[in-house]
């Protein structure tokens, strides 16, 4: 009898080579598909099971995964956004038009890029309003709330050191109206300006900062929030636990008595 | 560990007051478990694939959008020529709008760091963890406070000429009255929705709702001078 494909891929699952790789084996047991997810570096974050509740659409829009999502898409466009970049002016808004006339698929690339930040500021805000109006930010959850709002100023602010990096009027307007806010802080906000800025005005100094903040310090710090993010997610208790109800509904939560040891 | 007991056996029943509890479980009585039986799903495959398609589906969205509409760019950065206006990011604007009305202090830091406060000790309170509606208890204290703080507001925002900040807040606090006007027991469902909005739904709804309507008026209704402009003529 020929073999179906599944048989084919759960022979090499069973492989020694695979198996040195991924631990979980062959098989499609709840065992083995708890393993997929405990022995993996990035899914061991995740909890084995869910709440069947929270798999429909309705109750969460997948807002949070989108917003993955649309991260992943920025880190790897940027990465790539990179290779055709020099921070510095004006340089950079030459690699910018080269980007859109010259090279292969650059306009496209950049475009994505954009659209999919204006998508990720909105999704990361439309994921805030969404676990509020749930009442997902209740205990025991209060500390992975505070976590998403750290998340929020960090996507504020990958957003908008991003903007300044094409070094066009559009850039360069809306970082000078930006800076003018931060320097209206009392006492320190001229002193703030100029860290920002590398000086009093947006120019070259700027530019090589938001460029350092963009691709390295803040995608960093925002995968070390990501990271705790999620799995608090499994910490606090998962999806739609019941102790995140409000007390009133909790208390007409009928208790039920636990069976008698025999 | 020390020495010598440092346990205390009793009898209670609320967690706020004695957080550690010793219960005892007799032989004829059962101890009451929260616990729920619900239904589980294993997150490989179910979820991760689910969430695979989401973001698939969602990167389809994103590349067709690019194909169609190229990322703006202007001329090359002039620091001696200022467009008019200059605006900010989009998600900026609603701030920006606030700046054409107060001081940069108040507008520009005082306003985004209460936001950001409020956003942080939000689960904090215990107001908003019982989540009980505005006005079903301590009713004409409340009711007080809730009007003096609305014609306060209104007041103030309509001294400093801010109407787009005003509208929002007027429908907002026409909506409160009417939850003030009914209970659990009101005739329409709408009105029971409303009587069971805790004090931390109205003010997010109202902040969302600012948030809306500044961001959007700085995006589209403000030209040249930030004054105001209609989008379709221009």
């Amino acid at each position: 009898m020929a073999k179906t494909l599944e048989q084919y891929f759960d022979e090499l699952r069973g492989t020694r080579v695979w198996r040195s790789v991924f631990r979980s084996g062959t098989g499609s047991s709840p065992l083995h598909r708890s393993l997929v997810i405990q022995q993996n570096v990035f899914f061991h974050l995740f909890a084995t099971k869910v709440r069947r509740r929270m798999m429909s659409f309705s109750a969460t829009w997948y807002l949070g995964t989108l917003t993955l999502g649309t991260f992943v898409i920025l880190v790897i466009t940027g990465i790539l956004l990179m290779l055709y970049y020099h921070p510095s002016a004006p340089q950079a808004y030459a690699d910018t038009k080269d980007l859109q006339f010259v090279v292969s698929s650059g306009l496209f690339l950049r475009s994505l890029h954009r659209w999919s930040a204006h998508a990720m500021v909105f999704l990361v805000f439309a994921h805030m309003f969404k676990v509020f109006y749930r009442g997902a930010y209740r205990p025991p959850r209060e500390f992975n709330w505070v976590i998403g709002v750290v998340l929020l100023l960090m996507t504020l602010l990958l957003s908008y050191t991003g903007y300044l990096l094409p070094w066009d009027q559009l850039a360069y307007w809306a970082i000078t109206v930006g800076s003018n806010i931060a320097s209206a802080a009392p006492f320190v906000g001229d002193k703030i300006r100029f860290m920002l800025l590398g000086g009093n005005l947006v120019n070259a100094n700027a530019l090589l900062r938001f460029y350092v903040l963009h691709c390295m310090i803040l995608p960093l710090v925002a995968m070390f929030f990501i990271a705790i993010h999620f799995w608090r997610i499994r910490k606090d208790g998962g999806l739609y636990s019941l102790q995140s109800q409000p007390k009133v509904a909790a208390a007409a939560t009928p208790l039920t008595p636990a069976k008698e040891a025999q | 560990m020390s020495d010598g007991k440092d346990f205390v056996t009793g009898v209670d029943s609320s967690a706020k007051r004695s957080p550690r509890r010793v219960v005892f479980v007799t032989r004829r009585t059962s101890a009451q478990v929260k616990a729920v039986d619900e239904a589980e799903v294993q997150t490989f495959p179910e979820v991760l694939f689910r969430g695979a398609v989401a973001v698939e589906l969602l990167a389809i969205a994103l590349v067709a959008v690019s194909l169609l509409f190229s990322a703006p760019l202007e001329g090359l950065a002039d620091p001696s020529h200022t467009p008019n206006p200059a605006k900010a990011p989009w998600y900026f604007l609603g701030l920006q709008e606030m700046l054409h009305y107060f001081p940069p202090v108040v507008a520009g830091v005082l306003v985004p760091g209460l936001v950001v406060m409020a956003l942080i000790v939000i689960p904090y309170f215990n107001i908003n963890v019982e989540a009980e509606g505005l006005f079903s208890k301590d009713r004409e204290r409340r009711l007080r406070v809730f009007y003096i703080v609305a014609v306060a507001l209104s007041i103030f925002l309509f001294s400093f000429h801010v109407y787009v900040a005003l509208v929002p807040t007027l429908i907002v606090v026409a909506f409160m009255v009417a939850a003030a006007q009914s209970s659990l027991q009101s005739p329409g469902s709408f009105r029971r929705y409303l009587a069971a909005k805790p004090l931390s739904y109205w003010i997010m709804t109202w902040f969302l709702f600012e948030l809306v309507v500044l961001t959007a008026v700085g995006t589209f209704f403000r030209g040249p001078g930030w004054s105001w402009v209609w989008p379709w003529r221009s």
